[in-house]
C-alpha cells in the first residue's frame, strides 16, 4: 500500500492536468467553432506560425501544473500519513505523546483536536484508574479486616467455593480439625464434610425460603461436629460459595452423656431406695405386735437406705454440680484483671474514690461475665456512696480455698443488713432484668457485707476459681503479619482444574515443598528419615502457616557425624512416632500437590523404600529445584539451595532443620516460576521435561568425570 | 438449770426430730418456723444456742445471723444447717457469725455432738 502512494499523488497531478488540457482544448474548439470563416483563417494563420512555441508552452504549463499539483498533495498526504503515525504512537504506545503541529493549517487544527482529545483521554483514564485504586484499597481492607475478625473469632469459620475448596478459614477452624493435612487454602472441605451435606443443605435453602442455613452433624473418626451451612450468592444470584460453621460437640455430647447417666442413676437409686423406706416404715407401722429383733431390722433398713440416699446426692453435687452454670460465662480472667475491670467501672461512675490493694490472689483465675460483675459492684458502691456516705473504696482480693474472695472495703459504717438486702434485689442499670443477687448466682458465687460486729465494714464476693490457668488461644501467637495467610480470594473463581497436570500451568498448581533429615547418606545401606518438614505453596504463595513437621523415630542409633550437620540426637527421637505412621501423615498433607524438594531425588530415595513397607503411595509430579535451576542456568555448576537464594535474593534462615530448608526452598521455587516462564516453561509438563534433559546432562557429565 | 436451745427451721419434720434429739440430750428447746419469728423467739426465750436453717422464707438465715450478732447476741452459739452445702455458702455463714455449720442431710449424733461441744466450750 504505502509503495503505491507516491504514485498516487502523480496520477492525481496527471489527472488534473489532464484534465486541464482538455478545458483548455474544449473551450478553444467552441471558441474555434463560433468564429466567422475570416477570423478562423486568420486564427489559423497565427497559430500556425507559432505552433512550436504555443506547444512548447502549453507543455511547459502542463508540467509547472502537474509538480505543483503533485507537491500540494504530497504536503498534505504525508502530514495526515505523519499525524496518523503520531495518533497511533499516542493511543497505543504513549497516551503523554501530543502531535506535531507543522504542516498545512487545515491538517495543524485536526491535530489540535487530537491533541485536545488525547487530553480528555488522559484525565479520564486517571480517573477511572484512581477509582479503580481506591476501590482496590477499599477491598484489601475490608479483606484485612475480615481476616481480623475471623481469626479473633471463637467460632470456627469456613469458607469455600461451590466446589468446596477452602477460600478462608480461621485458626479455631484449624484447632477444632486438629489435622495438618485437613484445613488449608485450596484444599477441599470434603475431606471432612460429606459431599452430600452440602448438597442436601443446599438443597434444603434451595426449596424453602425461609431457610438460609441448614445445619447437620457429622462423625469425623471419634469426633461429632455440627456443621452450619449458609450459601453465598455472586452478583448474578447464583451461589458461589459456603461459609461454613464448625463446632465440636464431642465434648458437649460426652458430658451431657455423663450427665445423663448420673440422672438416671440418681433416679433409679433414689427410686429403689424410697421403696425399701416405704415398705419398712408401713410394715412397723402396720404391725405394731412384731416383736423387738423384727422391728430393729426395719428400722435398720431405714438407715441404711436414708444414708444411702444421701451417698447419692453427693455423689450427683460432686460429678455434675462442680462444673454446672458456669461454662457459659464468657472470660476467663486473673483475678487482678477482673480488679482492673471493676476499678475502671467504679471510676467510671465517679461517685467514689477507689483504689485497688494487690495481694495473694492476683494470679489466681475465674471465669465471669467481667461487664455484669461490674455493673453489679458498681451498683453496691452508687448505693453505699448514696445511703451511707461512703466517699471512698478499698478493692483487694484474698485466696480462699477454692474460691477467690473480693473484697470492697471502706472507712464508715456499714450499712443496715435490711437495706443490703433490698440493694442485692434492685435491677442493674444496663442489664435490663438482672439484679447484683442474680449476677452472683450465675457466677455460682456468694456475696454479703458485714462480718461480726467490731470489724471492719466491707463488702464481700466469694467466686469460685477455675481448675487451671487457661491456654492461650491457639491464635494469640500469630502476629498480624501471618494472618492473610488464612485467606485467598485468587481461589474463588477457580473451578477445579480438570486438565491433566502436565497441561497445568506452573502457576495455578499447589505445591508441597518438603525437606527431610536422615541418619545418613545411604537408605538401601541402612540409612533412615529423622525428620520430616513441608509446607503448602498454593496460587503463588509460600503458606507459613500451613506446614508439617515431625520427628520420627528411625529405630536406629543417629550417627554423631549427621548430629553434626542437623542438630538431632538419638534421644529427641526417643517417643517419637516411626516413619510407618509419620509417611502415610504426610502422604495426607501432600495429597493433590506437586512435591517440591531440593536435590529431591535423595528424600525420594528414602521415601520410595518407606513406601513399600507401609503401602502409602506418592503418586503425584514431583519437581527439583536443583533440576530447575540447572536448566535455568546451564553455565553455572553451584546449584545448591545457598547458591540459588543468593542468586533470587531469597534469604537463608534456619536451615538444616527439615522445615527450615522446606521454607527455603519454597521460596527459592516461587522465584523461579516467572523466570521459567520467560524461558518458555510454563506448564508442569515442560518443566518436568527441562529437568529431565539438564538431569540427563548431569548423569554425562558425572560419568565422564568419573 | 439446763441450757436452751431454739430451733429455727420451716421443714416441720426435721423440726420433731431435733426438737426430740435436744430434749433427750437435756437441753430447754422452743421452734420458730421462719427468720422473723426467730428474731422474736431469741429475745423472748434468750436461748444459749440457735440451730438455724439457711434457706427460710421471708428473712433467710444468713440475715438472722447478722441481725443477731449485730444486735448484741454476741456470745449467742449460731449452728447454721442447710441442704445446699456448697463451700462458699460455708464461708459466708461463718463470715456472718456463725460458729459452726451442719449439712443436711446430717447424722443425729453429729448434731448433738457439735450442740454438746459449743455449750460445754469443750
Amino acid at each position: 500500500m504505502r509503495a503505491r502512494r507516491p504514485e498516487g499523488r502523480w496520477l492525481l497531478a496527471a489527472a488534473v492536468a489532464a484534465l486541464v488540457v482538455v478545458a483548455v482544448v474544449a473551450i478553444s474548439l467552441l471558441v474555434w467553432s463560433g468564429m466567422p470563416a475570416d477570423q478562423k483563417g486568420a486564427v489559423s494563420d497565427a497559430v500556425a506560425g507559432q505552433i512550436l512555441t504555443l506547444l512548447i508552452g502549453a507543455a511547459l504549463g502542463v508540467a509547472a501544473l502537474v509538480a505543483a499539483v503533485a507537491r500540494l498533495v504530497g504536503r498534505y498526504t504525508a502530514t495526515a500519513r505523519r499525524l496518523t503515525a503520531e495518533t497511533r504512537l499516542l493511543l497505543e504506545a504513549n497516551p503523554e505523546h501530543r502531535l506535531d503541529r507543522s504542516g498545512p493549517a487545515e491538517l495543524t487544527e485536526l491535530a489540535t483536536a487530537v491533541d485536545d482529545l488525547a487530553e480528555r483521554r488522559r484525565v479520564a483514564v486517571r480517573e477511572v484508574d484512581s477509582h479503580i485504586r481506591a476501590a482496590q484499597a477499599s477491598l484489601t481492607q475490608e479483606r484485612n479486616r475480615l481476616a481480623a475478625l475471623m481469626a479473633e473469632l471463637a467460632a470456627a469459620v469456613i469458607v469455600c467455593n461451590v466446589d468446596g475448596q477452602i477460600l478462608l478459614y480461621n485458626a479455631a477452624a484449624r484447632s477444632v480439625l486438629g489435622d495438618d493435612a485437613a484445613v488449608g487454602l485450596g484444599r477441599s472441605v470434603f475431606g471432612f464434610i460429606d459431599r452430600d451435606l452440602l448438597a442436601h443443605a443446599l438443597d434444603r435453602i434451595e426449596h424453602d425460603s425461609a431457610t438460609s442455613s441448614h445445619v447437620a452433624i457429622t462423625v469425623r473418626g471419634e469426633q461429632l461436629l455440627q456443621v452450619r451451612v449458609a450459601p453465598f450468592r455472586g452478583p448474578d444470584g447464583g451461589i458461589t460459595g459456603f461459609v461454613l460453621l464448625l463446632e465440636d460437640l464431642t465434648d458437649r455430647m460426652n458430658r451431657s452423656t455423663r450427665r445423663d447417666d448420673l440422672l438416671r442413676d440418681l433416679t433409679e437409686g433414689t427410686r429403689s431406695s424410697l421403696a425399701s423406706i416405704q415398705a419398712a416404715i408401713e410394715t412397723v407401722m402396720d404391725y405394731p405386735d412384731m416383736d423387738a429383733d423384727e422391728r430393729r431390722q426395719f428400722l435398720g433398713i431405714v438407715r441404711e437406705e436414708s444414708h444411702l440416699l444421701g451417698r447419692r446426692v453427693e455423689t450427683w453435687v460432686a460429678e455434675s454440680g462442680a462444673h454446672a452454670g458456669a461454662e457459659w460465662l464468657p472470660t476467663e480472667m486473673s483475678v487482678a484483671d477482673l480488679l482492673a475491670v471493676v476499678c475502671r467501672a467504679l471510676e467510671r461512675e465517679g461517685t467514689v474514690a477507689v483504689s485497688v490493694r494487690h495481694g495473694a490472689a492476683d494470679a489466681l483465675w475465674v471465669r465471669v461475665d467481667s461487664h455484669a460483675l461490674a455493673r453489679a459492684l458498681a451498683q453496691m458502691a452508687g448505693r453505699l456512696h448514696d445511703e451511707v456516705g461512703v466517699g471512698e473504696l478499698t478493692l483487694a482480693a484474698t485466696p480462699d480455698g477454692s474460691h477467690a474472695q473480693l473484697e470492697m472495703s471502706w472507712p464508715g459504717p456499714p450499712p443496715r443488713p435490711a437495706r443490703f438486702q433490698a440493694w442485692l434485689d434492685q435491677p442493674l442499670t444496663g442489664l435490663a432484668a438482672s439484679s447484683a443477687r442474680d449476677v452472683v448466682a450465675r457466677h455460682g458465687g456468694e456475696i454479703w457485707s458485714g462480718g461480726p460486729a467490731g470489724a471492719a465494714p466491707d463488702l464481700r464476693l466469694l467466686l469460685p476459681l477455675t481448675e487451671a490457668e487457661p491456654q492461650p488461644a491457639p491464635h494469640t501467637s500469630l502476629d498480624l503479619a501471618s494472618r492473610p495467610e488464612f485467606y485467598d480470594f485468587g481461589l474463588f473463581d477457580r473451578q477445579q482444574q480438570s486438565l491433566a497436570w502436565a497441561d497445568r500451568d506452573l502457576g495455578d498448581l499447589s505445591y508441597t515443598v518438603f525437606d527431610t533429615e536422615t541418619t545418613g547418606l545411604d537408605p538401601t545401606g541402612g540409612d533412615q528419615i529423622i525428620s520430616v518438614g513441608a509446607v503448602r505453596v498454593v496460587n503463588r504463595r509460600l503458606l507459613r502457616n500451613e506446614s508439617f513437621e515431625r520427628l520420627v523415630d528411625p529405630q536406629r542409633r543417629v550417627p554423631a557425624s549427621s548430629t553434626a550437620v542437623h542438630g538431632i540426637t538419638s534421644e529427641m527421637l526417643v517417643g517419637q512416632p516411626t516413619i510407618d505412621v509419620v509417611l502415610p501423615a504426610f502422604a495426607r498433607f501432600a495429597a493433590d500437590t506437586v512435591l517440591v524438594g531440593h536435590n529431591v531425588g535423595f528424600d525420594m530415595q528414602f521415601l520410595r523404600l518407606a513406601e513399600s513397607r507401609t503401602g502409602v503411595q506418592l503418586t503425584q509430579p514431583v519437581l527439583d529445584t536443583l533440576l530447575l535451576d540447572a536448566a535455568l542456568h546451564p553455565h553455572h555448576d553451584e546449584h545448591s539451595l545457598e547458591a540459588i537464594a543468593g542468586r533470587l535474593g531469597v534469604a537463608v534462615l534456619g536451615r538444616h532443620t527439615a522445615l527450615g530448608d522446606a521454607l527455603v526452598t519454597g521460596e527459592v521455587f516461587l522465584g523461579m516460576i516467572p523466570l521459567l516462564q520467560q524461558r518458555g516453561i510454563t506448564t508442569l509438563g515442560e518443566a518436568s521435561a527441562a529437568s529431565r534433559v539438564t538431569l540427563a546432562a548431569r548423569l554425562d557429565r558425572s560419568l565422564y568425570n568419573s | 438449770m439446763p441450757r436452751k436451745v431454739l430451733i429455727v427451721d420451716d421443714e416441720p419434720n426435721i423440726v420433731v426430730s431435733l426438737q426430740f434429739l435436744m430434749k433427750k440430750a437435756g437441753f430447754d428447746t422452743a421452734v420458730a418456723r421462719d427468720g422473723d419469728e426467730a428474731l422474736t423467739a431469741v429475745e423472748q426465750f434468750r436461748p444459749d444456742l440457735v440451730l438455724l436453717d439457711v434457706m427460710m422464707p421471708r428473712r433467710d438465715g444468713y440475715e438472722v445471723c447478722q441481725q443477731l450478732r449485730g444486735s448484741g447476741w454476741t456470745d449467742l452459739k449460731i449452728v447454721m444447717l442447710t441442704a445446699k452445702g456448697r463451700e462458699a455458702e460455708v464461708t459466708k455463714g461463718l463470715a456472718l457469725g456463725a460458729d459452726a455449720y451442719v449439712t443436711k442431710p446430717f447424722s443425729t449424733s453429729e448434731v448433738v455432738d457439735t450442740v454438746r461441744r459449743l455449750l460445754t466450750g469443750g
